[in-house]
């Protein structure tokens, strides 16, 4: 069954993709659509049997790699941290699979579209499965292969290429440390199997090693170098520039990959790794400061940004932050029910505003838009509960998410975790502020399209409404179901052994025995986030112009992304081309050519042609210099008679 | 076909088809048809012949089999002598697998002489496979001069604009480096009075003898390999090549280096080694960073593709003076990846070359819209280049770094942003030709790939999976000749520092 799950989107990808042709864009529509939907029952079944009823399974497919002590095997581990991810991962997928057959029922290769999201599920199903970091790395190279080709879908874009490239060497830049997190993660177990290294983790809780000429306390650089690889892979702030950019792909995908699945694989690898983060306090420190920040930075961009799906896509950004920082805070369990409940509402906001695009005639502006609730009221009341839930308004599926993580960061007693929560509060009120901005903007208010695009705007067809109500249903009810289970009394029963807990980060646990103030204080800032965009954008507009004409700088500065692209552009890639490009007409043309190969040839050819004008052919030059040649021969011979 | 010198027959099978082609004669279309299909037909033949080394091996024993020795020289030790281990069968494999490939990719490319190219082709091959099999100093020393005069005809003939200036550079440059390796097999003969390889790897040499013959192994090798700084020849002999050299040059000829460290330099001259490693360890690592850089802003797609093997092959030297199981193991599994993978990347290039007849990367753009298929298979390609897991280019890269971590985390880092740069050109140059709008005029009737060139690529493709996802066929008949090699080595070291304390 677990086998079946994990591969049936292989198949599809692999049957849309090579038989395309044959089958026809509706063949390749049922089957990759088919095969996802039984991989989702499946999953269903899955969590049932694993999760609520406590039988985790590794199956053992094949061997991979062996060679000394290294031995890597394909195998399917199935616990209830990966039961969730198997929810989460088929039934957004099918949900967007369903959706791109009326989403892109325009576009010319079909096929070849399904085929790329089945294997991307693949690729996910592999990375969650995983039962070594090996095979881990597999799924999450796949992934990003598959985020590549879908970014750059339309590839006659230059733009959609750019950012595919960004996208994927951005990501590359993190498996440098997550490659080179498994080298050291081996060099310490002797094993790369989560099994083998989890029991020999408390032993080697105290031990040292010595890497790039520093000493190290061991576990703290593994776990460090490993989280490099998730920051790049869940666009934490440093490495994040790849996220708004991936946006130039089709809708579908960002809601599959850059908001539900993909971008949270970092989480799910460091909550994986939670047996060998909790002997860390510095590597959990790290994490909650790059999460903190990465949660306030993205929800100041995000309040600048005009265009709709960037706009979600720094707010994903803010959301991931969110749950790195209780990943810091130790209240892992915490952070997948955030990254569970994010998946429904942040797909559905995503889906919600590829239908708005598809109704305005694939506009993205939010400046073009407006007033066009009454065109499509079925995605208004879609995207209302989304940002509801994203906002975490009480009762929707974000108020239990990230009311706990909040709650947990003030549990867990540390100055970083503190800072955490103060951070999250004023992104609470950020959160909500932009979400209404673009509710406003985008569905209320004057119409501020052009009459043309305004008469073609029309509510989207049944296929694209039914996944977008299935995951509504999620974002209005997930948090509610699943509240016990994930974070609750139940948890202990729940996780099982998927995810440690040392008595000494007790946060998930204080997190319900905190103030009343801290646990309110998030409800409070996020109606007043609501309140100042209806001030802004519906009582008086003149307000936000006249705010950013006085604060010119630092509207600049949030528009433009605290200028990280600028800043890379200059530091790292003009560089690399221009020492490129010196090295090799410097380096190896004049250099290594001019003295070597080609150097020596003109020279043979120089000397040669020296020795040739000795040829003259008159005899008395031969003659003369025979006689210079006695002569000094004979002289040779006298000072050496003595 | 127990006593069948099965060696000797995938040597010399080849130079039975040559002679044979060279005794057509008639029209020139006919002679041209004949040499075409009996060079095919010879290139398969041996390939099947050379199946037979494979299914007959005993991956278990570490020792050289198959063995065929007959009396050369008279009064000396000097010996006809084949044999292969783990180490060289593949590579004899690998040999006889890409010349019917090659020879098939030429079809088209080459239509002037192609008598004299399917002779040159298939006397190529011989030498390869001899190099491979060759047990005697003498008899490897032959073979591995000898691949240079086809090579040296095929840029030189059949190659591109200037293909005199590359052709003469690839042969002084290889040949120098060389006549430093003969010196040093004098000096060996002198000191061991035997040129039997397996009773070298017996003989202790003392250590300032051991750091000559080094250093002189290593002037040969390391043009071979290329190793940064003796690397300029490479692209500009891959660049005039003809497609099919290229595929040659890429698959087999830059593995003779690494073979020659792996056979000579590490277990001959194993404190001579241990003293160099940090020479080799810098000099990859420059390789690896440097040739990146570099490829970054080539203009011709070959020359990218060759800058970026140099690179590659820098892994290939890290890996075997890592001197641990996963260095070694990464290292072979690393230069078997890399001939195909390199291969079909120059097969690509060929593809559009035969076509449009430029390499230059501007003057392509938006092929994926006419060239769906070729597409698909460049982007495999060039996914393997990158080293992706699932594909072959992952298996050699991951456990080469593994290995050279457990030594040293610093040579591990800085190869380690092979990965990032090498990501960066392979998918710019994939841009820069399939990406993007199809503007040109005389693209929008490109056609796609046809039957032929279909039936060359798919066996590869079918290699690289394989080889990525289950490399345990591979890497399985390795394990023992890998485990003997670095346990003599352990003992040599030991022996050597015992020395070296009693001296005190």
């Amino acid at each position: 069954m677990i086998t079946a799950t994990v591969f049936l989107p292989l198949l599809g990808a692999m049957v849309a993709g090579l038989f395309g042709r044959f089958i026809g864009d509706r063949g390749a529509q049922i089957i990759t659509c088919g095969l996802l939907l039984v991989s989702a029952v499946l999953a269903g079944l899955i969590f049932n049997k694993v999760a609520l009823g406590g039988h985790p399974e590794t199956i053992l497919i094949a061997d991979w790699i062996q060679s000394g002590t290294v031995n890597v095997t394909w195998s399917l581990k199935v616990d209830t941290l990966t039961a969730v991810m198997l929810i989460v991962v088929t039934w957004v997928s099918a949900a967007v699979h369903v959706y791109s057959v009326g989403y892109m029922s325009h576009d010319t290769s079909i096929a070849r579209f399904q085929s790329y999201l089945s294997l991307f599920t693949f690729a996910m199903l592999m990375l969650v499965t995983a039962d070594n970091l090996v095979q881990m790395f597999f799924g999450w190279e796949g992934v990003g292969v598959a985020s590549y080709l879908l970014i750059g879908f339309w590839y006659e874009k230059p733009s959609a290429s750019a950012a595919a490239i960004k996208a994927f060497v951005v990501n590359r830049v993190g498996d440098f440390g997550f490659a080179l997190g498994i080298f050291g993660t081996y060099f310490l177990f002797g094993s790369v199997g989560f099994d083998a290294i989890f029991q020999a983790a408390p032993d080697k809780a105290a031990a040292t090693v010595t890497f790039f000429g520093v000493e190290w306390h061991a576990i703290t650089i593994c776990c460090l170098l490993l989280f490099v690889g998730a920051m790049g892979k869940s666009a934490q702030l440093g490495l994040h520039t790849w996220l708004p950019d991936a946006m130039e792909g089709p809708t579908p995908v960002s809601a599959l990959i850059h908001a539900a699945t993909m971008v949270t694989a970092g989480v799910f690898m460091v909550a994986r790794m939670s047996p060998l983060f909790e002997f860390s306090d510095t590597a959990l420190t790290v994490v909650t400061v790059v999460g903190a920040a990465t949660a306030i930075f993205a929800a100041t961009v995000g309040c600048v940004q005009n265009d709709i799906k960037r706009i979600i896509a720094y707010s994903t950004c803010s959301q991931l932050g969110y749950m790195f920082f209780a990943i810091g805070v130790s209240a892992y369990q915490a952070a997948i029910f955030h990254l569970m409940t994010h998946a429904f509402f942040k797909a559905l906001l995503f889906l919600g505003a590829g239908s708005v695009i598809h109704a305005m005639s694939d506009e993205q502006d939010i400046r073009k838009m407006g007033g066009i609730w009454k065109h499509v009221k079925v995605t208004w009341v879609l995207m209302w509960i989304g940002s509801l839930a994203l906002a975490g308004v009480p009762f929707f599926a974000g108020f239990y998410s990230k009311d706990t993580i909040l709650e947990a960061a003030w549990g867990s007693h540390t100055i970083a975790g503190q800072g955490a929560y103060w951070l999250g509060c004023a992104a609470a009120f950020l959160t909500a502020f932009y979400s209404w901005r673009l509710l406003l903007l985008t569905f209320h208010g004057r119409p501020r399209a052009d009459e043309h695009v305004m008469a073609h705007v029309h509510e989207s067809p049944a296929v694209m409404i039914l996944p977008l109500l299935f995951l509504a249903t999620g974002a209005v009810f997930a948090g509610w179901l699943g509240f016990d289970l994930f974070v609750g009394h139940a948890n202990h029963e729940f996780w099982l052994h998927s995810i440690l807990n040392t008595e000494a980060h007790p946060a998930l646990e204080n997190a319900h025995h905190v103030p009343e103030w801290v646990a309110l204080l998030p409800t409070v800032v996020a109606l007043s986030g609501i309140a100042l965009a209806y001030l802004f954008y519906s009582f008086a507009p003149g307000l936000p112009v006249a705010l950013a004409n006085t604060f010119q700088g630092v509207y600049q500065f949030l528009l433009n992304k605290w200028y990280f692209d600028e800043l890379y552009d200059t530091i790292f890639v003009k560089p690399a081309f221009r020492l490129g490009r010196g090295l090799w007409l410097g380096g190896d043309g004049a250099l290594i050519d001019g003295v070597g190969p080609d150097g020596v040839a003109a020279a043979t050819v120089v000397i040669a042609k020296r020795f040739s004008r000795m040829q003259s052919g008159f005899l008395y030059h031969y003659a003369f210099s025979m006689l210079i040649g006695v002569a000094v021969f004979v002289t040779w011979y006298i000072f050496n008679a003595r | 076909m127990n006593d069948w010198p099965l060696l000797s027959l995938t040597t010399f099978l080849p130079l039975l088809g040559a002679l044979f082609i060279l005794t057509i004669r008639g029209e020139a279309e006919v002679v041209t048809r004949n040499a075409r299909a009996v060079a095919l037909l010879t290139s398969v033949a041996t390939f099947i012949v050379s199946l037979f080394i494979l299914v007959k091996f005993n991956g278990s024993s570490p020792d050289f089999q198959f063995k065929e020795t007959a009396t050369w020289f008279p009064g000396t030790t000097i010996a006809y002598s084949m044999g292969v281990d783990g180490v060289s069968m593949w590579f004899v494999i690998l040999s006889t697998f890409l010349t019917p490939i090659c020879i098939l990719s030429s079809f088209a490319g080459v239509t002037k002489r192609v008598k004299e190219y399917m002779v040159a082709f298939l006397v190529l091959e011989t030498m390869m496979v001899g190099m491979f099999c060759a047990l005697d100093l003498v008899l490897f020393y032959i073979f591995f001069e000898a691949v240079l005069i086809p090579m040296f005809i095929i840029i030189g003939v059949w190659g591109g604009q200037r293909r005199v200036y590359a052709a003469f550079k690839f042969f002084l440059y290889t040949l120098a480096g060389s006549v430093l390796m003969l010196l040093a097999m004098m000096a060996i003969y002198f000191e061991a009075h035997t040129t039997d390889i397996p009773s070298l790897m017996a003989h202790s040499f003392p250590f300032a003898l051991q750091q000559w013959l080094w250093l002189a192994f290593f002037a040969s090798f390391a043009v071979k390999v290329p190793m940064w700084p003796v690397h300029t020849w490479l692209p500009d002999a891959h660049v005039e090549a003809p497609t099919a050299g290229s595929v040659i040059l890429a698959g087999v000829l830059l593995k003779m280096g690494a073979y020659g460290f792996l056979r000579f330099s590490v277990p001959m001259l194993p404190d001579a080694s241990v003293y160099f490693t940090p020479l080799i360890y810098t000099l990859s690592i420059v390789a690896v960073i440097y040739t990146s850089l570099v490829a970054l802003v080539q203009d011709d797609m070959k020359k990218l593709i060759a800058y970026s093997s140099v690179a590659h092959m820098g892994y290939v030297t890290i890996g075997i003076f890592s001197m641990t199981v996963q260095g070694v193991e990464g290292a072979i599994f690393q230069m078997l990846s890399h001939g195909i993978v390199a291969s079909a990347l120059f097969l690509c290039v060929g593809v559009v070359y035969d076509r449009m007849h430029t390499r230059e990367i501007a003057r392509y753009g938006g092929l994926a819209t006419r060239m769906p298929i070729y597409a698909a298979v460049f982007m495999l390609f060039t996914m393997a280049s990158v080293g992706l897991p699932g594909t072959s280019g992952f298996v050699g890269e991951f456990l080469v770094l593994l290995g050279v971590f457990q030594v040293s985390s610093w040579v591990a880092f800085f190869a380690a942003t092979g990965l990032v740069l090498g990501c960066t050109y392979m998918l710019l140059l994939y841009r820069r030709v399939m990406f993007g709008r199809l503007v040109r005029e005389d693209l929008k009737a490109i056609l796609d790939l046809d039957l032929r060139e279909v039936a060359v690529f798919v066996p590869l493709i079918l290699i690289v999976i394989w080889m990525g996802v289950y490399p345990s066929t591979v890497i399985e008949p390795i394990h023992a000749t890998v485990a003997k090699m670095i346990d003599n080595y352990e003992l040599a070291r030991a022996a050597h520092e015992g020395l070296s304390v009693a001296a005190r």
